[in-house]
């Protein structure tokens, strides 16, 4: 018997990566933009996909990937009844969605009919920055009542973004919150972040939001 | 609360490459972890013991290779190394910062046993 050292220097998410990769490149072959959309809970993730919907649906077709730690539909049918096709992953309590979880929703989605794929990951601001889906780009959802504070306490999610989306920017005169401070934040983690302060309770700042969308998935198109 | 999942995906890798080596046990298995990662260390050690139960790598010790953050200022140059909050570069103030390192979470070796050889 001896002890003999093995060199291995791999990714201890190299797994989940090469199951990312291969969704991002199905996407890619089928031209369908995918968002791995994620926020703490309450911020409005739904909300906002919902009312992001409505502004896109004469243009394009949107397909929804709703995770949830617990078997309940509620979010998936609320984007049925909007006339999308949307399906349903529990996480069976786990904190994230992962890639292979992603392949899973993927394959229960016309891909072939679909122009943009938004996947609302499970509500929590630490646990899903870990992990790659296999989409195109990260958008986060943040929200003025969770407090200004929220680039400080998870950087982790603020490094990893393409986007940000300020919610609920209606609420600014009834709660505590600095923009200046907030955004300070965020320039320090991702500098030049693009960011969109939206309502989706008025309609707020989604116009801009809806113009940057639809000129990023038909430049996609174009593009692969 | 992932590194229930995170403990598997090293089993799992280290597995893979202890039977590669034609291992018999595994001793020790060597881990690069950056002050950024968003692992709990500790925690990643609670599970270890349950998830490699009946596994070659069962007792195998975890050696955890810390490593700090550090930022390169855009507007001075200069490198800095930052405890846990991200702040503005100490010499100038400056925010236009690039991570250096701290990010880092991979299995960087394994140590094994192995049956000697036989020449036939």
């Amino acid at each position: 018997m001896s002890a003999i050292r093995v060199p291995v220097v791999e990714k201890i998410f190299s797994t989940n990566d090469k199951i990312a990769n291969q969704n991002r490149q199905n996407l890619t072959d089928k031209k369908v933009l995918a968002i791995n959309l994620m926020a703490s809970p309450g911020a409005g993730k739904t909300s906002f996909i919902l009312e992001t919907i409505k502004r896109l649906q004469d243009q394009f077709r949107i397909g929804v990937i709703e995770g949830d730690t617990a078997p309940v539909t509620i979010d998936a049918d609320k984007i049925i009844s909007a006339g999308m096709p949307a399906v349903q992953i529990n996480t069976g309590g786990d904190c994230h969605l992962d890639a292979s979880m992603m392949g899973d929703g993927l394959a229960s989605l016309p891909l072939e009919d679909l122009d943009l794929v938004i996947v609302e990951n499970v509500g929590n601001l630490i646990c899903p920055a870990a992990w790659d889906l296999g989409t195109h780009f990260n958008l986060l959802v943040a929200s003025v009542p969770e407090g200004d504070d929220k680039p400080y306490k998870y950087p982790n999610i603020y490094r990893g973004l393409e986007i940000l989306i300020i919610n609920k920017v209606d609420l600014q005169p009834y709660v505590e919150f600095k923009m200046d401070y907030f955004r300070h934040g965020v320039e320090m983690l991702n500098p030049g972040l693009i960011t969109f302060p939206v309502s989706c309770r008025t309609g707020e700042g989604m116009d801009a939001w809806i113009e940057w969308l639809s000129k990023k998935i038909t430049d996609f198109k174009n593009i692969v | 609360m992932h590194e229930l999942s995170v403990t598997e995906s090293l089993l799992n890798l280290a597995l893979s490459h202890a039977n590669q080596a034609n291992a018999t046990k595994v001793i020790a298995i060597n881990i690069v972890i950056g002050r950024l990662s968003s692992i709990v260390d500790d925690s990643v050690q609670f599970y270890w013991d349950f998830v490699t139960e009946d596994s070659i790598c069962a007792g195998a010790k975890l050696n955890f290779d810390r490593r700090p953050a550090v930022l390169h200022c855009a507007d001075c140059a200069s490198d800095y190394t930052i405890d846990h909050d991200l702040t503005p570069c100490p010499k100038c103030g400056g925010m236009r910062t690039t991570i250096i390192s701290g990010e880092e979470f991979f299995l960087d070796s394994i140590e094994i046993e192995k049956e000697a050889e036989k020449i036939s």
